[in-house]
């Protein structure tokens, strides 16, 4: 697999043209925001907009602030004692940080991916219901259903089918991650978060879930999160390049990869940095 | 020799034996333990055989050995050894007991005849039996080879009469004296209140207990007084003529004749009779039920208390509190609360659950039986209940602890992404957490039902008794008297040991019931095991 153990390099790396489909270009808003960790500053004047079903990547050496910006666009960092932040966040026009929005209802509305998959002790049934469950459906039927597409969305229902009452704990790394993607959009939330989806897996595991965020980003608006250069030429329409806890350039993924603008930029994607 | 430097020897290595030897250490007083009581508490109940033996002095003694040991005085080189023989006959001995100089035995002799009988009082007996008065007034002399069977037949018979004599004395006058006392206190309201109805009915009622009471007594006086009574006749070791009626035997042997098998038997009916029945003789002789079952039901009710406790204080404490000076101080204290000797806890439990707690119960719920029943306490005095909260109260850091592990050792990511998925924090202990983290809490509830099951000195204070005249659990409602006082195996085996007057036959029965408690601990620690491995399997394979 040369293509995957090489560097990366700017010339090799196909990017695919970024298709235009309707909806709001300004969904998500990032406005001159900042973050802390305690006195540490993780983010530094970020601003950027996020269009609807559009799938958006962050890029960056490790450290630079990508995956920090992702968790908060669902509050995850709220976790995190001792943070604090300037600027705003908007989704659809609102501010996260409205006193008026609950939390949960926010996290109910962005799903999200995490790096290594985290399905919980219980069966896959169980596992891709837990959002509903937690909303107080008890519906067999409309659990079923729900199960039922949200493993075909992930591409998973034809492999589960026939074990929905067996411990998720028993699938293989690639049927855990999709699975853990199943349960993200079970309860359909707009827009998807994804931190390294496929950074424990392997490249077949890899490729099903690229596949996967192609189709889903018909409904979704998705934002991932990737040290694969590949993997973004890949799967964005557009992305952000980040270099310690600031954005250095946003923009289509074609131009990011073909043209970019700023020399870090050019560099990072090279290969030439760090 | 090569230089340290390039020496093929890991440095350090030498530690590895000393971690061997701490392990071997440990390992060693363990097993020293076990096999001290195991050796001692499980041949208590092996029938040995019993020598006739003749003592320079002149004394024959028919007795069973108890111990053997070095005379004080004698030397390492030249040891002169004592025996204590168990000879039994206490009203006639004046003790049970009897050490013997070894170098002073000129004979010992094994005769088939001797006979050995464990009586409802006065302790156990060794005799040579001469013949058998039945009850039909016939004789069968010792020589006659139907002489054993006729023995057994009216040693179950007069069983069967004292079992029925028992049954109406405790249960059936035991029952009636409950209602009566009931009817009492209720007739002593009425009298106050100046309710006239209520009054002549409880008097009816009274009236008709004591008729109840006057006819079951009868009853038990016809089943003593009513038909001729076996009487075995013997001679005990000096030549001396014994009678003994057979109502007061509770099981005959012949230790010299037995076979292996008989031994067998004899072992399974002793070991029978200790765990199923009531105990006898200042608790030295019979059965340790209400013991056993005193500490199955504190300890169960502990954990029943405990775990939902402990678990709910862990949760606010990881999940919820604020980290700071305030928390850093609740949980060092929590810890300390582990080191403070059980006795304080005692201490506590008497003087808050017991007078406080317990006080206000009574007037509260109770005060009509505190005014007319002579300010007897309900929940004022030492029970089951409040030996369990003190327990559960002395346990709760093991489960603190144990629960605050397990929840810190449930991967950031279940965590994360039930919280992503809009699950609010409560719903992500609920269903998340808490079911992963169950292992880790059952083996703090394990450790606590450890230490919880073993604990002697508090319940001293709140509640336990040498000798409980009921069991907590009847057949009159509630069922489950949690007020009243109870039974213990620890209890037990520190009033048997260092509270009874005959010292020497109580000694065996402390072995045989630390063994039983030993035994009853593993039992359910045993069963929370199986439960938590159950658990277990269903977390396996978990990759987070």
């Amino acid at each position: 697999m040369p293509e995957i153990m090489n560097p990366p390099s700017s010339s090799r790396i196909k990017v695919r043209p970024a298709t235009e489909r309707e909806g709001r270009k300004d969904y998500i808003t990032i406005k001159d925001y900042g973050f802390w960790y305690g006195q540490k500053k993780a983010l530094d004047a970020i601003s950027l907009d996020i269009p609807e079903r559009q799938v958006v990547a962050f890029i960056g050496p490790s450290g630079c602030g990508k995956s920090t910006l992702l968790r908060n666009l669902n509050r995850m960092n709220d976790l995190v004692d001792g943070i604090s932040h300037e600027g705003d966040i908007t989704i659809n026009g609102r501010s996260i940080y409205d006193p008026g929005l609950e939390v949960i209802s926010l996290r109910r509305r962005v799903g999200m991916v995490f790096q290594k998959s985290n399905p919980f002790p219980k069966s896959v049934f169980e596992n891709v219901v837990y959002a509903l469950r937690v909303v107080g459906v008890r519906d067999r039927a409309v659990l079923e259903e729900a199960c039922e597409t949200s493993l075909r969305k992930a591409a998973l229902w034809d492999e589960v089918k026939d074990r929905l009452d067996d411990s998720a704990l028993g699938l293989s790394g690639g049927q855990m991650q999709r699975l853990c993607i199943a349960r993200a959009i079970a309860n359909r939330p707009e827009i998807l978060l994804m931190d390294e989806p496929c950074s424990a897996l392997d490249p077949i595991a890899t490729g099903k879930i690229e596949e996967l965020i192609h189709e889903l980003k018909e409904q979704f608006t998705i934002v991932i999160v990737t040290h694969s250069m590949q993997q973004a030429a890949r799967v964005s329409d557009r992305t952000a390049f980040f270099y310690l806890g600031k954005q250095i350039e946003y923009d289509t993924t074609e131009k990011i990869f073909m043209n970019p603008s700023q020399a870090q930029t050019e560099a990072y994607i090279s290969g030439r940095f760090g | 020799m090569a230089s340290s430097s390039d020496s093929s020897t890991p440095r350090g290595e030498p530690w590895v034996w000393f971690t061997g030897l701490g392990l071997i250490i440990g390992l060693g007083m363990v097993i020293g333990l076990l096999s001290l009581v195991i050796l001692n508490g499980v041949t208590v109940f092996w029938a040995p055989q019993v020598p006739v033996a003749q003592v320079d002095d002149g004394r024959t003694i028919i007795g069973q050995l108890a111990q053997r040991r070095i005379r004080a005085g004698s030397t390492a080189e030249n040891p002169r050894y004592e025996r204590q023989y168990q000879v039994g006959l206490r009203e006639l001995n004046g003790n049970s007991y009897l050490w013997v100089d070894e170098t002073k035995i000129k004979a010992e002799v094994f005769p088939d005849d001797v006979l050995g009988l464990e009586r409802v009082e006065h302790g156990p007996a060794f005799v040579r039996p001469q013949s058998l008065r039945k009850s039909d007034g016939k004789v069968v002399p010792i020589t006659d080879p139907a002489f054993e069977s006729a023995l057994q037949a009216e040693v179950a018979a007069a069983a069967a009469v004292r079992e029925k004599f028992e049954e109406i004395t405790r249960h059936r006058i035991g029952d009636v004296n409950h209602e009566m006392d009931e009817a009492r206190v209720a007739l002593r309201r009425a009298e106050d209140l100046k309710l006239a109805d209520e009054i002549a009915v409880r008097r009816r009622q009274i009236d008709g207990l004591e008729e109840r009471f006057v006819v079951l007594k009868a009853e038990a006086q016809k089943i003593v007084n009513g038909g001729a009574v076996a009487v075995l006749d013997s001679k005990d070791a000096a030549g001396r003529e014994v009678a003994i009626p057979l109502t007061q035997i509770v099981r005959t042997w012949f230790p010299n004749r037995l076979d292996t098998w008989g031994r067998t038997q004899l072992f399974a009916s002793r070991l029978g009779e200790f765990i199923f029945d009531e105990p006898r003789e200042a608790n030295t002789e019979g059965g340790l039920m209400p013991a056993i079952f005193g500490t199955l039901v504190m300890t169960v009710f502990m954990s029943l208390l405990v775990t939902p406790f402990g678990v709910i204080t862990a949760i606010y404490l990881r999940e919820y509190a604020q980290n700071g000076p305030i928390l850093r101080v609740v949980r060092i204290s929590v810890n300390n609360l582990a080191g403070v000797p059980s006795i304080v806890f005692g201490v506590f439990g008497l003087g808050f659950f017991v007078y406080v707690l317990g006080g206000s119960i009574d007037q509260l719920f109770f005060s009509d039986q505190l005014k007319y029943n002579n300010n007897t306490p309900v929940f004022g005095t030492g029970g089951l209940l409040w030996c369990s909260l003190t327990l559960a109260l002395m346990t709760l850091p093991v489960v603190i602890v144990a629960t605050e592990e397990a929840l810190a050792a449930v991967p950031r990511g279940m965590r994360e992404a039930s919280l992503a998925t809009g699950a609010s924090k409560w719903q992500t202990i609920r269903d998340i957490l808490l079911p992963a983290s169950a292992p880790g809490i059952l083996t703090g509830v394990i450790l606590a039902m450890a230490r919880g099951a073993g604990e002697v000195a508090p319940l001293m204070l709140v509640g336990v008794v040498k000798l409980a005249p009921t069991l907590p659990f009847d057949g009159n409602a509630p069922f489950l008297h949690l007020d009243r006082k109870f039974m213990h195996l620890g209890f037990h085996v520190y009033d048997l040991g260092f509270q009874s007057p005959d010292s020497d036959a109580a000694r065996p029965m402390v072995f045989a019931t630390t063994l039983l408690l030993i035994v009853l601990i593993i039992c359910l620690n045993l069963g929370a095991i199986t439960i938590r491995n159950r658990l277990r399997a269903r977390f396996k394979g978990a990759s987070f």
